[in-house]
């Protein structure tokens, strides 16, 4: 240091940035700044107790009996990736957020906002898998809206997929029903589909390829919700920000501390090693085909079999428990038999730089 | 994975542990220097792990949390240009200027592109000849010779629509100048393996020597970092001083020849100001004169900055091992990733992000750590 004694000119940082006058893509990414757009703008002014309830669909009572009904916009980039498509994701995901509150998904409506320009094939192959998955899934296609805007002012293809489903057991799954000593499984190996995407994007490749998990979980659901009954507290499939979202959305809605086992975290090889290279943490990223389950200890095991007993569920793993309910937050044991925090992630994952 | 699942190795990490426990009589002040190490100390909860007389403090060795503000008002400026494509690290984008960040930028229209080596900006400058291409060239020696490759490409190309803003610095003069305060509590080093990977560890030696402290070059996995650890512990009790190379996959004596003599060409040694701890002689690189039409300080006209540094913040102490991010008053309350006042708090390096992310010590009180009984 030139001027002597170095802490004379240290200490400078600069202002907080607190405010944001301008949406940031982060304000859309799953994590912390997402979740204040969320309760500062959308509940504050749309309130409503069905809404506050911040679940991924809306339960709603209509004659005694209890429907569902959620919506989601999908706008990947690209479009076509290792194991699917736009098309495909949006019915999935829609599926699997009706399924989410255990509920039988009975039908989607599709909202198409197409690029002037759009090459007429890739619409048909989309909409040709879109039908597949709802067929897969159950559910029917059964009103739709199309939009097409000037080349330029959308890119390619955003899709709006809504639907609605119906609760046909007496029981609420809920993040809310989550206690001390719960067990906490997933249904198969985290970050496929968040993998799967970037590596597309940024052209990489890999000796086994990585494709994207997109898959509707409600046959899986129905699998549990049989096997568990009222036992299963809470379900979500963990879509951006990973898995360390979803743990960190239900510690929060329940008031409990979550702790998870690193080396129990199902991860594939490739996906550690895509993981590794971009510098991301794996719980941080998409799935659009895995759930996360809270059971009741006493039900965890015949839940975990029966998972693995379904084609979507071979991989599911037991990989923590419910460990308090005096603070809210989510740890992980490391391998190495530390101990860390499991934040909820701020905005993108950034790669690192060096 | 090979080179990969053996270093995180449970059994090999308790075994380390257990011989660091063995070894250590008496309390020893030990700085990791990269960021990338700090993260996985913290990460591994590695920290929570060690005997209490091995004390880990972070180092400086984060490129984006020691950008001078100035250049990065620089960033933003140029950033904000309508001919201008602006590619970097996706770590620079949230790190807070004068007065907005780069994120900002984007949202306001600048066009701000995140890219994974400064050779995609090359590219960016082939395919879009209207426009100038400017890349952050951050970085320690690591970054360095993929930043002097994309120089030389773009000026063996003629590509005259591409340069680089450059920030790069260099680890050595800042490990000597830590050394040289008179608040320095460093007695040994771990220093940084992937710095080490291009330059070797020869230049290491004399600051070993004259300073009487023992530098062992680490890799960044658990089991790397515990046996730079319990190297540099047994130097310490036998009253050792040397220069150790434990990260032999990935280092040699004398470096990465080709990609050293590369930098030679392209940049030369500079005084540097480094954000939170000031300006260290010979600390850095910029461009040469003849690469000029690359050098985007040159290539944009950025008088007339104003830049402001509100000091409310402790990164620079928390930069020089002098604090723990805990220790900071805002830690946790004002200052988060979200809302970060330094850059320590932002970048996937930072000591700060670290803590917060990982290891806040609030919450994992009551947590156990599964430590082995000492035999």
């Amino acid at each position: 240091m030139k001027d002597g004694n170095p802490l004379e000119n240290f200490a400078q940082c600069s202002l907080p940035l607190t405010r944001h006058s301008r949406v940031q893509l982060a304000h859309g990414s799953g994590g912390r700044m997402m979740n204040e757009l969320i309760r500062n703008l959308f509940l504050e002014a749309f309130d409503n107790p069905t809404l506050n309830q911040m679940e991924d669909c809306a339960t709603l009572v209509v004659e005694g009996k209890r429907l569902t009904f959620s919506t989601d916009s999908y706008v990947v980039d690209p479009i076509f990736f290792p194991g699917g498509n736009i098309g495909e994701l949006a019915v999935n995901g829609t599926v699997n957020d009706l399924s989410m509150a255990g509920a039988r998904p009975l039908c989607l409506s599709v909202g198409f906002i197409l690029e002037e320009g759009f090459p007429m094939q890739e619409l048909n192959i989309i909409v040709d898998s879109m039908q597949a998955a709802a067929r897969q899934a159950g559910v029917a296609i059964v009103t739709g809206d199309t939009k097409v805007v000037d080349k330029g002012k959308a890119d390619k293809i955003f899709i709006n997929t809504s639907g609605v489903g119906v609760i046909e057991h007496e029981f609420v799954i809920s993040p809310e029903r989550i206690e001390t000593g719960d067990c906490v499984l997933v249904s198969g190996t985290i970050g496929d589909h968040g993998i799967a995407v970037l590596s597309q994007r940024e052209g990489l490749s890999f000796e086994s390829p990585i494709e994207s998990d997109t898959a509707a979980l409600n046959g899986l659901v129905s699998a549990i919700v049989e096997t568990a009954g009222d036992r299963v507290r809470a379900l979500r499939d963990p879509t951006r920000g990973g898995l360390a979202a979803t743990l960190n959305e239900f510690a929060e809605q329940a008031g409990v501390s979550i702790e998870i086992d690193e080396s129990s975290v199902p991860v594939q090889p490739a996906v550690v090693g895509a993981c590794e290279l971009l510098g991301l943490d794996p719980l941080y990223v998409a799935n659009e085909g895995k759930l996360t389950a809270v059971v009741a200890p006493e039900i965890a095991d015949s839940v975990l079999q029966r998972m693995r007993e379904h084609p979507l569920g071979r991989n599911a793993a037991l990989i923590g428990e419910v460990t308090s309910s005096r603070r809210t937050f989510v740890s992980m044991r490391t391998r190495i038999g530390g101990v860390r925090i499991v934040d909820l992630p701020v905005g993108e994952q950034l790669p690192r730089i060096c | 994975m090979r080179y990969l699942s053996e270093y995180r190795d449970p059994d090999l990490a308790r075994s380390l542990l257990r011989q660091i426990r063995q070894t250590v009589t008496r309390p020893w002040v030990i700085m990791e220097v990269c960021g990338g190490q700090t993260h996985s100390i913290v990460k591994n909860g590695i920290d929570r792990l060690l005997p209490s007389e091995i004390e880990l403090v972070h180092g400086p060795g984060c490129p984006v949390c020691v950008t001078s503000l100035e250049l990065l008002d620089k960033a933003i400026a140029i950033a904000s240009r309508p001919d201008v494509i602006f590619a970097s690290f996706g770590d620079m984008l949230r790190v807070p200027g004068s007065e907005k960040d780069l994120f900002m930028v984007k949202s306001e229209g600048g066009d701000v592109r995140i890219v994974y080596s400064p050779l995609d900006a090359v590219q960016l400058a082939k395919e879009n000849p209207d426009k100038k291409v400017v890349f952050f060239a951050v970085g320690f020696e690591t970054t360095a010779p993929s930043n002097a490759m994309a120089v030389r490409q773009a000026s063996r190309g003629g590509l005259s629509n591409f340069s680089v803003l450059v920030s790069h610095v260099l680890v050595p003069p800042a490990m000597k100048a830590l050394l040289n305060s008179p608040q320095n509590r460093v007695q040994g080093y771990l220093a940084a393996g992937h710095v080490c990977a291009v330059m070797g560890w020869e230049e290491y030696e004399p600051i070993a020597r004259q300073h009487k402290v023992p530098i062992v070059v680490t890799g960044f996995e658990p089991v790397d970092i515990l046996l730079g650890i319990l190297m540099t512990v047994r130097q310490l009790e036998r009253g050792e001083a040397k220069v150790e190379n434990h990260y032999l996959r990935a280092v040699s004596r004398e470096g990465n020849r080709p990609a050293q003599e590369l930098i030679e060409k392209i940049f030369e040694v500079t005084d540097r100001n480094w954000r939170g701890i000031g300006v260290i002689e010979s600390s850095g690189f910029r461009l040469r004169p003849e690469f000029a039409q690359h050098d985007a300080e040159q290539v944009f006209d950025l008088t007339d900055m104003k830049v402001s540094e509100p000091s409310s913040c402790i990164s620079g102490l928390v930069l020089q091992g002098l604090k723990k991010p805990h220790e900071c008053p805002v830690f946790a309350e004002e200052c988060t990733p979200q809302t970060p006042l330094g850059a320590t708090m932002v970048s996937s390096e930072g000591a700060c992000a670290a803590y917060y992310s990982y290891g806040r010590a609030d919450l994992l009180s009551g947590a156990r750590s599964n430590q082995d009984d000492p035999e």
